[in-house]
């Protein structure tokens, strides 16, 4: 389990998250939601080790990691296969890449053109892929169905939810029905208004 | 074609209005200069000579001036040490070299060396900025993912970086034989376009001067060329080439 505590993390002098606990269980999807501004991402680049935290610890997300970001950070000369391939292990065959981005609704003719050809949803499928193909104990998905188009999004969940099995999840989203459909738990990152009244 | 018939036609006028074969030789004397020197054995091996000199420099100097860069992009303290010195190189002007360099090493190796020492601040300059240039985002996946440093260099810093090493092999081209040929200008290793276009000079064959710094920027153009060719074929992260400064 990836233990969250009192997690504090200031970015140029403004507080970004405040006295956050989290728990990620080994198996399963937590889902943080809230509005822009709320951390989310932050969170996220806080468990991946990319920002370290103000005050408070990250326990036990120190094993493999993986990440769909905000954006989709592929190698624009690379083929969809190739960006997958360059963070598996070598002996994970081109056929079976090429299979799973198959599944994820990527035309044949998708796979082996520089991801800069591809269109958004076909490049964030690849981004997907090569998050849930990697050996990765902790995955954190940020946004991750941004520009997948609502036909082929029921089969990318139904994708994303088969790779999610066995692994701590963090998933970043402003919609629900996603959180809903993979299971997640769901917690709200929303800032309590200091001295609001009811 | 018709920009090259229009300069021809200026050089022929300003020729006849000069009217001193030694002030401005005409384009058919120069034209038969040339038909003249390029059957002569001489000529070729003079050619060859300057060239494997040129190009071992501009090697040099390209190697050197990426090695260091790299360093320096590694290691703050290489980084500290090294930009100083090579912005004075990259700063003095070429005769100073040319100079100092004769003192050091015979004048076979001179055009070898001064070329080196020009293309080198300038390779030194652009992979460095290119290093620096690399996406922050992309390095960022790469720890995430635990990305080999091998497979990181060849998919993320490579590509970064080439479009700026592209630009310092075609400036640097260009400074590789400007500064070969006034090295052996200076110099006089027997046998070289320098010394060659040193002699005309001396004896006052404008023609001969004309010739042999036409052969010089031919070479440097099919030099430039050569290079842009070889550079178009690797793989680039940028489309767009960005512009290196001299």
């Amino acid at each position: 389990m990836i233990a969250v505590r009192d997690l504090h993390v200031e970015l140029g002098g403004r507080t970004v998250l405040d006295d956050l606990d989290l728990d990620l269980p080994d198996d399963g999807v937590v889902a943080v939601m809230g509005p822009n501004g709320s951390g989310k991402t932050t969170l996220g680049r806080a468990l991946l080790g990319l920002v370290p935290p103000t005050a408070g610890t990250v326990e036990g997300a120190d094993e493999r990691c993986a990440a769909v970001f905000q954006e989709d950070r592929l190698c624009e000369h690379l083929d969809a296969v190739a960006n997958v391939r360059l963070v598996l292990r070598r002996d994970v065959p081109a056929c079976r890449v090429a299979a799973e981005l198959r599944a994820l609704g990527l035309p044949a003719d998708a796979l082996h053109r520089p991801v800069r050809e591809l269109s958004g949803g076909q490049r964030r499928r690849v981004a997907i892929a090569r998050a849930l193909l990697a050996e990765a104990t902790l995955v954190v998905l940020d946004e991750p169905f941004t520009g997948i188009d609502a036909d082929g999004r029921a089969t990318v969940l139904a994708w994303v939810a088969a790779a999610c099995r066995g692994r701590s999840v963090l998933l970043i989203t402003h919609d629900v029905a996603d959180a809903v459909r993979l299971g997640a738990r769901i917690v709200d990152l929303t800032p309590v208004l200091e001295g609001a009244a009811l | 074609m018709l920009v090259g018939v229009f300069w021809l036609a200026v050089w022929q006028l300003a020729a006849l209005a000069v009217g001193q074969r030694l002030l401005l030789p005409a384009p058919a004397e120069v034209g038969g200069r040339f038909a003249e020197l390029v059957v002569e054995p001489s000529f070729w091996s003079t050619v060859a000579r300057s060239l494997v000199r040129i190009a071992a420099g501009f090697v040099v100097g390209t190697l050197l001036g990426t090695l260091l860069a790299v360093a320096a992009g590694c290691w703050r303290t290489v980084r500290t040490l090294v930009s100083p010195v090579v912005g004075a190189v990259r700063a003095a002007p070429v005769v100073s070299f040319i100079v100092l360099v004769l003192v050091w090493v015979d004048t076979g190796r001179l055009a070898v060396v001064v070329s080196a020492l020009m293309v080198l601040p300038v390779t030194y300059a652009a992979v460095l900025e290119g290093i620096g240039q690399r996406d922050r985002a992309m390095l960022e996946v790469a720890a995430v993912f635990r990305v080999p440093r091998i497979r990181r260099l060849r998919a993320v810093d490579v590509p970064a970086v080439l479009p700026f090493f592209a630009a310092a092999c075609r400036v640097g081209v260009g400074l590789a034989w400007k500064s070969g040929v006034a090295a052996e200008v200076i110099g006089l290793p027997a046998g070289t376009v320098g010394a060659r276009l040193y002699d005309a000079k001396l004896l006052l064959v404008t023609a001969d001067v004309v010739v042999w710094t036409a052969v010089v920027v031919a070479l440097s153009l099919a030099a430039e060329r050569l290079v842009g060719a070889a550079l178009r074929r690797l793989p680039s992260s940028h489309p767009d080439h960005p512009e290196v400064a001299p």
